[in-house]
């Protein structure tokens, strides 16, 4: 690299680019420099003095946080005057801070307590009382307690650079300063707790989280997201099997520390009380619970008697099961039915993404793309609804890199603050994408992400509009949740297998036409809840259902199977960007089987053989078969992310345009799940309500 | 939230100092000329404020809290505040505050029954070099004594 700086800190020689800050090139050489509200990837605040170093011939220590290197600096960071500075800060720091780690959320993972132990003084020379303020709730999520802030700024940093939003602010004056929140008394906000996870004290604690347990109590499960298909890491942390938080502190999986409510939160759907422990038969006119012996058996009775009847049989996979289920489900109905009905509800058009694209190499974008990219365009998507995580990419890319941004949306959306060019339009996205044509040629690459109006042949022209700019242009088609990306990849589709290969025979029918068909003998419902708002037209048809909980279409089942949820199972996902992560297990309900499980057991009772049923043999066997899913297993095994291209080449396709609809959520629904998780029912409910 | 046309006038050349894009600067001295006229900064003037400047109210209550010369209440038509800070504590500060309190019969951030005095004790005035200092509204007064306080309010009709 041109430009390297020569400077030396304590006695040994660094090297770091022109404008590089002091704490940074510190740290590369492997010199911790301590800090508190110096945080990578905000505006600088220089405002806890934590980082005071000597630097020679600056008449006073100065804040490594917010000096440049220069060429012959020489700095000491352990000299005698830094090192009572530290001590003198962090008594400064504790003078109204209560001594309350033994009952604090933070004990054990503080910041202020680490600097304290390692560079503070043990005693105090203050003894004048405390300065307190009661405790205060700011939304069913966030509660700050006052005394214990430093004012450090994180938070307020984090919301309005890190969201957008701006939610935080600091009133008042010296030693009655406080973080304040947006309302008066209550947050308008994301409720994301973002600012509860920068905090480096405890000042701001998570309501689903609070006094729940200790840090080093916990098991820690990383494992990706089950709501929205940005397939953000969420490590989990379990306390006798009940998963007691989320976060992501330790920056791995695609989203650094990234979390929005869902992710941080939303797990609590899965200890809801009415999650299914035990098959449900009916018996009667009425479901009844039942073993798993006879669950089984009965199940197994019915599916070798239309079997061998050759009855007719629909298949509905789910957006939520991993990428083995998917794809053994859709094995079992090929060759164990022998039919092609299986289809899944579907999101956005990857299919003819796919085929659009042929023949180019690296034109499907990632979720790291949304950063780097140095100009984006977005089309008839709310990506910070729907998509909290890369709006986010996005928003830091904008910070960051001051890159335009071009927005096509039906209606305002959070990116419009900060676009070169926001324009409303609706079902003629096409024509305003046409006339910024000029605008879009001039940059030098382009990201294109866009929702679910862009489909068939709408897509087709994009694409064709995409190549005639003469720069690199990359798309990302969106899809609704986890694993929306990895059911189609898999194949359950009617007309498409796995790797979008044409089927053999004749195409199955769609879901609207398994829904309305009058003829189906057994319907087979694995992760779906289609008859949420629809009947199901075969009066005759025998109906199995595995799921988490009595959905609407658990209701018309004659045998519900319980099953679990993403965050008890071992398996891969793929996001919206179809990059493959993996599922860890964090948690077990009492009596649900994964549907893999399930799907070998059912196997075992038909006696055919499905091949070794276990989530790292089913992925074995995605690889070897489904194109593009041969991605390096190290990659993945600890814990990154890897691209596929499912296909290069034509996509035999007959793409239904109309059976392409989002489900249309925001930052607090997510489904089917919505109803069953706590934490987003109240953040709805609260009086914040959303952001937009 | 309408203002007199001489404050508007005002506002609109104000705004002109300030670059393209940076007119939030003009809020501190937007903020100082409105609380004279409208008596505080109330929330209704802290919400048109941050319409006209593209900010969001809370940001504008940061500034409002922030500084000692703006006040979210009315307060008497002698605004007395005393600096109890480190220099002009060390030379007697905080006495000339309690000495206040007991002359004015009023406590911190207390406005007389009559309205003539207010009271309040505030952070660094910026007025160091000549501690202990107060300031009577916008006018400041140096190197008090607690006769020197007496003077000063007595003086005031």
């Amino acid at each position: 690299m041109s430009n390297l700086v020569k400077l030396t800190i304590n006695d040994t020689p660094v090297e770091a680019p022109a404008g590089t800050l002091l704490i940074d090139a510190a740290k590369t050489a492997g010199i911790e420099i301590p800090a508190f509200c110096y945080y990578e990837g905000m505006s600088l605040q220089a405002a806890c003095r934590m980082c005071l170093v000597e630097i020679e011939k600056a008449p006073k220590l100065m804040a490594a946080c917010v000096v440049p290197v220069a060429e012959g600096m020489v700095v000491r960071t352990e000299s005698e005057a830094v090192v009572k500075a530290r001590k003198t800060t962090l008594e400064f720091l504790l003078t109204n801070h209560p001594l309350d780690c033994p009952v604090c959320d933070k004990g054990g993972e503080c910041e202020l307590q680490d600097m304290v132990f390692k560079y503070g003084a043990g005693e105090s020379r203050f003894t004048e009382v405390k300065h307190h303020v009661p405790e205060k709730q700011w939304s069913p999520v966030v509660f700050y307690d006052g005394p214990r802030c430093i004012l450090c700024y994180r938070c307020v940093r984090v919301c309005n650079e890190g969201m957008g939003v701006g939610a935080l602010g600091v009133v008042n004056r010296g030693v009655v300063s406080e973080i304040a929140p947006s309302h008066g008394d209550h947050l308008e906000c994301d409720e994301c707790g973002s600012c509860i996870d920068i905090c480096p004290v405890g000042a701001l604690t998570s309501g689903a989280y609070r006094y729940k347990t200790r840090p080093w109590e916990m098991e820690h499960t990383g494992t990706i997201c089950t709501h929205c298909s940005d397939g953000c890491k969420t490590t989990l942390g379990t306390r006798n099997g009940e998963i007691v938080r989320g976060n992501n502190r330790d920056r791995s999986g695609v989203n650094g520390e990234f979390l929005c409510v869902k992710g941080r939160y939303a797990f609590d759907f899965n200890h809801h009380p009415e999650r299914l422990q035990a098959p449900l038969l009916r018996v009667d006119g009425k479901l009844e619970e039942v073993s798993w012996s006879r669950a089984l058996q009965v199940l197994v009775e019915k599916f070798k008697a239309v079997r061998d009847a050759k009855g007719n049989v629909g298949v509905i996979g789910s957006t939520r099961t991993s990428n083995e289920e998917a794809f053994l489900l859709q094995k079992f109905a090929r060759t164990v039915f022998g039919t092609n009905n299986i289809d899944h509800h579907r999101s956005g058009d990857v299919a003819t993404l796919l085929d659009a694209l042929s023949g180019k190499t690296g034109a499907l974008g990632t979720s790291a793309d949304c950063y780097t990219s140095k100009a984006v365009l977005i089309i008839g998507a709310d990506l910070s609804q729907q998509h909290p995580f890369l709006a986010n990419q996005i928003r830091a890319n904008v910070r960051h890199q001051k890159t335009p941004v071009y927005v096509v949306t039906p209606g305002a959306v959070r990116e419009d603050k900060t676009a070169k060019k926001a324009v409303r339009a609706g079902e003629d996205w096409l024509a305003a994408v046409e006339n910024l044509k000029s605008s879009l040629a001039s940059e030098k690459e382009l990201l294109v992400v866009f929702g679910d109006a862009v489909k068939g042949e709408g897509l087709r022209k994009l694409v064709a509009l995409g190549d005639s700019l003469g720069i690199p242009v990359k798309y990302i088609a969106l899809v609704d949740y986890a694993n929306s990306r990895g059911a189609m990849d898999m194949g359950l589709l009617p007309d498409l297998g796995p790797g979008y290969h044409a089927v053999e025979g004749k195409a199955g029918l769609t879901l609207p036409q398994m829904l309305a068909a009058t003829d189906l003998d057994l319907v087979w419902v694995v992760g779906a809840n289609p008859l949420k708002n629809a009947s199901l037209g075969s009066s005759k048809a025998f109906v199995v259902v595995q799921d988490l909980f009595r959905t609407e279409t658990a209701e018309r089942a004659d045998l519900v199977l319980p099953a679990a949820s993403a965050y008890e199972k071992n398996g891969t996902v793929t996001n919206t960007c179809g990059e493959v992560q993996r599922l860890m297990k964090a948690a077990d309900t009492v009596g649900a089987k994964t549907d893999l499980a399930m799907f070998g057991l059912i196997a075992r009772g038909l006696g055919v053989n499905l091949g070794k049923v276990d989530a790292d043999n089913v992925f074995a066997e995605i690889q070897k078969t489904v194109r593009g899913y041969n991605v390096p297993l190290p990659v993945i095994v600890t814990g990154g992310a890897a691209q596929t291209q499912a296909v290069n080449g034509r996509v035999p396709s007959n793409v239904l345009p109309e059976l392409i609809r989002s489900a249309g959520d925001t930052l607090f629904t997510t489904g089917t799940l919505t109803k069953y998780s706590k934490v987003l029912n109240e953040v709805m409910e609260g009086p914040g309500g959303l952001y937009r | 939230m309408t203002f007199s046309p001489q404050l508007e006038a005002r506002f609109a050349e104000l705004l002109t100092h300030y670059p393209e894009g940076r007119q939030r600067g003009a809020l501190i001295p937007m903020l100082m000329y409105a609380q004279d006229e409208v008596g505080a900064v109330t929330q209704e003037l802290m919400e048109e404020l941050a319409k006209r400047l593209g900010i969001t109210t809370l940001q504008v209550d940061e500034v409002t809290g922030y500084y000692s010369m703006l006040h979210k209440k009315p307060q008497g038509k002698y605004h007395v505040q005393v600096c109890t800070n480190v220099a002009c504590m060390l030379r007697g500060g905080a006495e000339l505050y309690d000495h206040a309190c007991k002359k004015l019969n009023l406590g911190h951030k207390q406005t007389a029954a009559d309205g003539k005095f207010s009271l309040e004790e505030v952070e660094c005035i910026g007025a160091c070099s000549w501690a202990p200092a107060i300031q009577v509204n916008y006018d400041f007064h140096h190197e008090v004594t607690t006769g020197k306080l007496d003077e000063i309010l007595e003086g005031l009709k």
